[in-house]
């Protein structure tokens, strides 16, 4: 491990780690909730914004809002003012997946010089639109590939990508079920 | 009937060990007191080597060769010394053992209840009460077959059977069968069950691959003579996972060099991810198989290498390195599988095994329910453990592997007693699991084989 201390790839490993270890001790304070708040602009155009979270026991403030837009492209006859909502599934797969990478990588004592990834979802419209209901709505299937320059050999670097996707929220989000309960406040 | 009651109220017996069960761990544990003259008895519930003899399917030979299966004071002397025992071979040795070892074996005493007393312990049982000083558990890391929550939603019109009721393919119903789990057990029966001419659907979680042969050589000769299975728990990074890793997908038998999905898949098994879940008779697969056989294969040449590599540094003479082809994964595994609809009449849930606390009623276990000790010495004074996965040896469950735990456990076991009886204080002892790791073991250097798996459960 002495290589870990001249890698840097910007993760607190020791933060981390130590998080891990009180986290481990404190299963009560490793219980989050995510949030997000939408309202609708016009159109298949939508506003989120980002604020808040629970975790470590209480609701955490983080000081800022951020926004995010989600709208349809010009061949559905929308705006097509921000990505659809599908594409920022592929935008959160692809951060949870590399922000992983370089945690790993650093815990391995592994440099990394650049780290990019292109992700396809192929989707039949028939489903969404309603046309043949054998037909699902979601992705058919999900296609990440990585090019990434490390300090590492092939199957260090197939090994990152690997322990990455092994711990990864949003991997586990797209390949596992999840119940899902969508009210109406009255 | 008041002698009856008084003989149910009063202890049968009184002892400075009580060791609970007599298969090989505790059988190993009755020798190595024994020697050092220590007063004590075997309680059994069964038969000696019990859930050997009732637990195990037919066809189950023990992962180990023979010429690995020894215990303190013995080993096998048969002319086969590369062949695997069957479960009738295994109990056969063990009770053979029981006669070596003189172990005073009370049978068919089962322990009811365990608690602190001012001895230190009252172990009640079927055949009367025992008070001890301290207790090995060697009661093995098998006695439940875990089954997920999905288990519930299994259709009526469909069988459900645990490892531990699975005995031959013919007492399976005509159908398809789905097996859940890729550690040896999963992968012994998708292949038994196969080749009886069932269709079988295989669901894969995270699995350790690990070739029968390498090098011209049993792989358990490398994993042995390279020091690997000596590597202790407190070389371990991550022991809880290296505890709860699946056993690898070993067959006893040198009839294939390696039993892998690959194998399965060549011969039609349907290979899908992970069980998730069960709703409205369809089940419901993880899309996740690609990258779990991606870890399996990295792991397995991770594990290669570190063999590799101690082959060279030891100038040993044997056949060349190979490694074998990447696992192959069907482009687009099933994720949802109507199960009455593709004819599925049996699930059979190869999803590991625990042990049975249950009787255990000493507050020595963590938030899952699991058994709080450092290497076997259990977070209560007296109390020991003997015969789980990564105890303090990544061979600790292995037959051969009891015996360097069983000499450390009746060694502290021993000290305990001796201060116990003089002054009540025991401060010069080897802590529990608050301390920090004394050394009771001969650190050598070994290959990095920090994610490699342990030998795990029966074999």
């Amino acid at each position: 491990m002495s290589e870990a201390q001249t890698v840097n790839n910007g993760v607190n490993v020791e933060a981390l780690l130590g998080a891990r270890e009180a986290l481990t001790e404190a299963p009560a304070a490793a219980q989050f909730v995510w949030r997000a708040e939408s309202e609708w602009q016009n159109g298949a155009h939508t506003r989120s914004t980002i604020n808040q979270f629970f975790g470590l026991g209480e609701m955490q403030d983080r000081g800022q809002q951020f926004t995010v837009d989600t709208d349809h492209p010009e061949v559905f006859a929308a705006a097509d003012q921000a990505p659809t909502p599908v594409e920022m599934v592929l935008v959160g797969l692809a951060g949870c997946l590399t922000g992983g990478i370089a945690s790993v990588a650093q815990h391995r004592g592994i440099q990394l010089h650049s780290v990019k990834a292109t992700l396809e979802a192929p989707m039949d419209l028939a489903g969404i639109l309603g046309i043949d209901p054998d037909v699902r709505n979601g992705f058919k299937s999900l296609t990440v590939s990585y090019e990434i320059h490390a300090d590492a050999t092939e199957d260090e670097i197939a090994a990152l990508v690997a322990q990455s996707q092994k711990r990864s929220a949003v991997f586990d989000i797209i390949t596992n079920p999840t119940n899902v309960d969508v009210q109406v406040n009255k | 009937m008041i002698a009856g009651l008084q003989k149910l109220i009063r202890p049968v017996g009184t002892t400075d060990v009580v060791v609970i069960g007599a298969g090989h761990a505790g059988l190993a544990a009755s020798y190595s007191l024994s020697a050092r003259g220590i007063d004590h008895v075997v309680l059994e519930r069964g038969e000696i080597g019990n859930s050997w003899r009732n637990e195990r399917w037919d066809s189950l030979k023990l992962l180990t060769p023979n010429w690995q299966t020894r215990l303190p004071g013995f080993e096998y002397a048969g002319e086969d010394p590369d062949g695997f025992m069957s479960m009738p071979e295994v109990v056969e040795f063990i009770e053979e053992y029981a006669k070596f070892a003189g172990a005073p074996v009370r049978k068919h005493t089962a322990v009811q209840s365990v608690q602190r007393n001012f001895f230190g312990y009252r172990i009640v049982t079927n055949r009367g009460t025992w008070n001890a000083k301290a207790i090995v558990i060697a009661t093995g890391a098998c006695n439940i077959a875990n089954r997920p929550r999905a288990a519930d939603d299994v259709p009526q019109g469909i069988a459900s059977l645990t490892p531990h009721q699975y005995r031959n393919p013919q007492q399976l119903a005509a159908g398809g069968v789905l097996v859940v789990g890729a550690s040896a057990t999963g992968l012994q029966l998708a292949d038994e069950i196969r080749t009886a001419g069932f269709e079988v659907t295989l669901a894969a979680g995270e699995h350790v691959r690990m070739p029968r042969q390498y090098r011209g050589r049993d792989i358990q000769y490398w994993l042995d003579r390279s020091g690997i299975l000596d590597e202790t728990w407190q070389d371990i990074d991550d022991l809880t996972r290296a505890r709860h890793l699946p056993s690898p997908q070993l067959v006893g038998s040198h009839a294939m060099p390696i039993l892998d999905l690959n194998r399965l898949t060549d011969r039609g098994v349907n290979l899908t991810g992970r069980l998730m879940g069960i709703r409205d008779g369809v089940a419901q697969f993880s899309g996740s198989l690609r990258n779990v056989c991606a870890l399996a294969d990295l792991k397995m040449n991770r594990l290669l290498d570190a063999i590799d590599n101690w082959i060279e540094q030891h100038s040993i003479d044997c056949e060349a390195p190979e490694r074998f082809d990447a696992t192959r994964v069907p482009d687009d595994p099933s994720l949802l599988i109507n199960l009455d609809r593709v004819g599925i009449r049996t699930i059979i849930w190869a999803t590991g095994f625990r042990p049975d606390y249950s009787w255990l009623d000493v507050p020595v276990f963590d938030d899952k329910g699991r058994l709080r000790h450092n290497g076997g010495v259990v977070d209560a004074p007296g109390l020991y453990v003997l015969g789980l996965p990564m105890l303090r040896r990544r061979k600790s469950s292995y037959i051969h592997g009891i015996e360097d735990d069983v000499r450390d456990i009746t060694e502290h076991l021993a000290l305990y007693l001796r201060e116990s009886s003089t002054d009540g204080e025991t401060e010069g002892l080897p802590d529990g699991p608050a301390a920090e790791g004394h050394v009771w073991h001969d650190p050598r250097r070994r290959p990095d084989t920090s994610d490699i798996a342990g030998p795990h459960e029966q074999m």
